[in-house]
């Protein structure tokens, strides 16, 4: 199969048109501008829309609209207009909506810097808008893997009736890797949503709504959706095992520190120290098993994350108190490299000698 | 014996449910629905026509037509509109709104909608206050009028003026067809129906973005009787207001 050097915005772009996307709906921000660009030329060519909104809050509301009308649609963003969305996002999963979001997340907060950062992990997997609700939260470590779970974000979104969002950073965006396609899926061959919007010809009328003031009703409508987040909780696991089976020490990474951290997992295996990684995919719903499978040969864990301890309490949670924790953080758009890392690998097993 | 034939001279649309609506006695909410409802019957586009109700006394809008309905977030409904009318151009796409609703919150997802000519048609009800929230200053209340949150009446120095919002649509080149109307006495609700019928006819027809105001009582959040609202209505929101074609009429 042919592969194409491409940038991560590019790629997912051209992801989204491949999983039967054609409608595009964004607010230019760095570092992700690309994205819109591409979709600005790629959707005409394949009988798509690309509109630029006139802020992020338009544009969501765009994708509620284009969803609502039976389409797979999607929007793209950086933290401040991602923040701007939660109110769609919010009404899109009341509403029972599907769409994908992704965000390139950058240093915060405020308008913060454009470097790469992680720093909108809780926002993305704890709710994020107002409400009891979860969205199926992606994070993926390569180009690569971004393209693949372009396909599973469009597919899960449809399967819940929520939206998904996947959760890059500015280095996925704007690195360029050779990546296959090995999907392309024709919208005009999807399943007919029979709750879309499409005139009620021969039918009777159909509503969208998040609004119940009937507070029992309402009451159901939530356990109504929590058995739909309980579902995916349980279905849409997603992690990788690396080099766990003799580890001591157990880094948990996500996204591109979970890249920079396998080079030093590799470094250090090398001198003979026993360490490897759970990469949590899924970072919505958080995956648990790995934790209690390695728990055994696990001493210690090491949390390293481009923001200032997030996924950290999801960690927390799944050792429960069973083993020490250590964190290192970078918040506000800088990155590791390899040898930081490793470092942090080298003083764990030096005081864990002690 | 001669067989008789009976001509119903007036009837319940077909578009507007047989359910009891929300509104106060007097509010004229109720009236611009069942023009809306009268046009989607005689334009024969009940079967392709989407609302999307807005945030506001008029959120339940979606429960009062017999035609798909979407509840937007407040102020978004332009934004959600174009969302629909880009996957289903054959669709009419209709947004109900207020004067918090469109005004202030969603004063952005207008005016853009208006200035891209989005195929779609703004009915925009403008009771210079927010009717749902119990009455509270809108943009469009008018200097000196009392409010919930204007006690001593509005005051533009700090309050700003009330905007003319069918003016400012106006003022843009996308919309093809833009008025202000109202609905207090039987001829102009004759004129009303007529620029409602223009503005979806634009989009219909596919020339572009349609808008009307109309100007609305609110005798609840106003303190005043029905038969009161409207006389000031008429003698306090039409001078400051005026009842025009801004756009698309027949001198333009
Ligand atoms: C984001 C948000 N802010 C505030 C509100 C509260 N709210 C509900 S209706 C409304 C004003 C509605 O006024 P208007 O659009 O004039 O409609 P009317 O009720 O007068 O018909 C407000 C402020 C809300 N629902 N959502
Ligand atoms: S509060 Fe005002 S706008 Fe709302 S229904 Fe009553 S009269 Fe109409």
């Amino acid at each position: 199969m042919e592969r194409v050097l491409m940038k991560g915005t590019e790629a997912c772009a051209e992801a989204a048109i491949k999983a039967g996307c054609r409608y595009f709906f964004g607010y230019p921000i760095t570092p992700q501008n690309e994205v819109a660009s591409y979709m600005s030329k790629r959707m005409p060519e394949v009988g798509g829309v690309y509109l630029q909104g006139e802020s992020e809050l338009a544009s969501i509301n765009m994708v509620m609209g284009a969803s609502a009308a039976g389409a797979r649609a999607m929007t793209s963003s950086s933290s401040p207009g991602i923040s701007l969305m939660q109110e769609g996002i919010s009404y899109m999963v009341g509403c029972q909506l599907p769409g994908v979001i992704v965000n390139f997340v950058r240093g915060g907060p405020g308008l913060g810097g454009i470097g790469p950062a992680q720093s909108d992990y809780l926002q993305a997997t704890k709710g994020g808008g107002h409400g009891d609700y979860n969205l199926v939260v992606l994070g993926p470590s390569s180009i690569q893997e971004l393209v693949d779970l372009m396909k599973d974000a469009f597919e899960i979104a449809d399967r819940y009736r929520n939206p998904v969002l996947i959760l890059a950073d500015g280095i996925i965006g704007q690195m360029m890797e050779a990546v296959q396609f090995k999907f392309e899926i024709d919208p005009t061959t999807l399943p007919d949503k029979t709750w879309a919007l499409d005139g009620a010809k021969g039918r009777t009328k159909r509503l969208i709504n998040s609004l119940d003031l009937v507070p029992e009703r309402l009451e159901q409508h939530n356990w109504n959706l929590q058995a739909k987040f309980a579902q995916a909780a349980e279905t849409e696991l997603r992690w990788e095992e690396f080099l766990l089976d003799d580890a001591e020490t157990v880094l948990v990474c996500f996204g591109t520190v979970a890249r920079i951290a396998k080079k030093a997992i590799e470094n250090a295996r090398q001198k003979g120290i026993k360490v490897g990684m759970i990469r949590p995919i899924s970072l919505w719903p958080f995956p648990q098993a790995p934790f209690q499978k390695f728990m055994a040969g696990a001493k210690r864990f090491l949390v390293v994350e481009m923001n200032a301890g997030q996924m950290l309490q999801d960690v927390r949670l799944a050792v429960c108190c069973q083993r020490p924790i250590r964190f290192s953080g970078k918040p506000g758009g800088t990155t590791f490299n390899p040898e930081m890392i490793e470092k942090l690998i080298w003083d764990l097993e030096e005081e864990g000698s002690k | 014996m001669s067989t008789q034939t009976y001509r119903p001279l007036y009837q319940r649309p077909k578009s507007l449910s047989p359910v009891r609506n929300s509104y106060c006695p007097g509010c004229h909410h109720g009236i611009i629905h069942r023009l809306l409802a009268e046009l989607i019957d005689e334009l024969q586009i009940q079967e392709r026509s989407v609302i999307v109700a807005p945030v506001g006394c008029s959120v339940l809008a979606y429960n009062f037509f017999e035609i798909d309905a979407i509840q937007a977030a407040h102020g978004r409904a332009p934004a959600v509109a174009t969302g629909i009318k880009r996957v289903h151009p054959e669709m009419v796409v209709i947004t109900y709104q207020g004067d918090g609703d469109l005004a202030a919150i969603g004063t952005a997802e207008i005016v853009h909608a208006a200035n891209r000519g989005e195929r779609i048609t703004t009915v925009f009800v403008n009771n210079a206050n927010f009717g749902m929230t119990g009455g509270q200053m809108a943009p469009t209340t008018l200097i000196g009028q009392k409010t919930e949150t204007t006690p001593e009446g509005r005051d533009p120095l700090r309050n700003g003026f009330p905007i003319r919002v069918a003016e400012m649509i106006a003022s843009l080149t996308g919309p093809v067809y833009v008025a202000r109307v109202a609905v207090y006495t039987p001829p102009l609700v004759a004129k009303a129906r007529n620029s409602m019928k223009k503005a979806l006819l634009a989009q219909i027809e596919g020339r572009g973005f349609g808008f009307v105001e109309i100007l609305s009582t609110c005798p609840t959040n106003w303190g005043l009787t029905p038969v009161q609202a409207t006389k000031w209505l008429e003698e306090n929101m039409v001078p400051y207001y005026p009842l025009a074609e801004f756009v698309g009429g027949p001198q333009t």
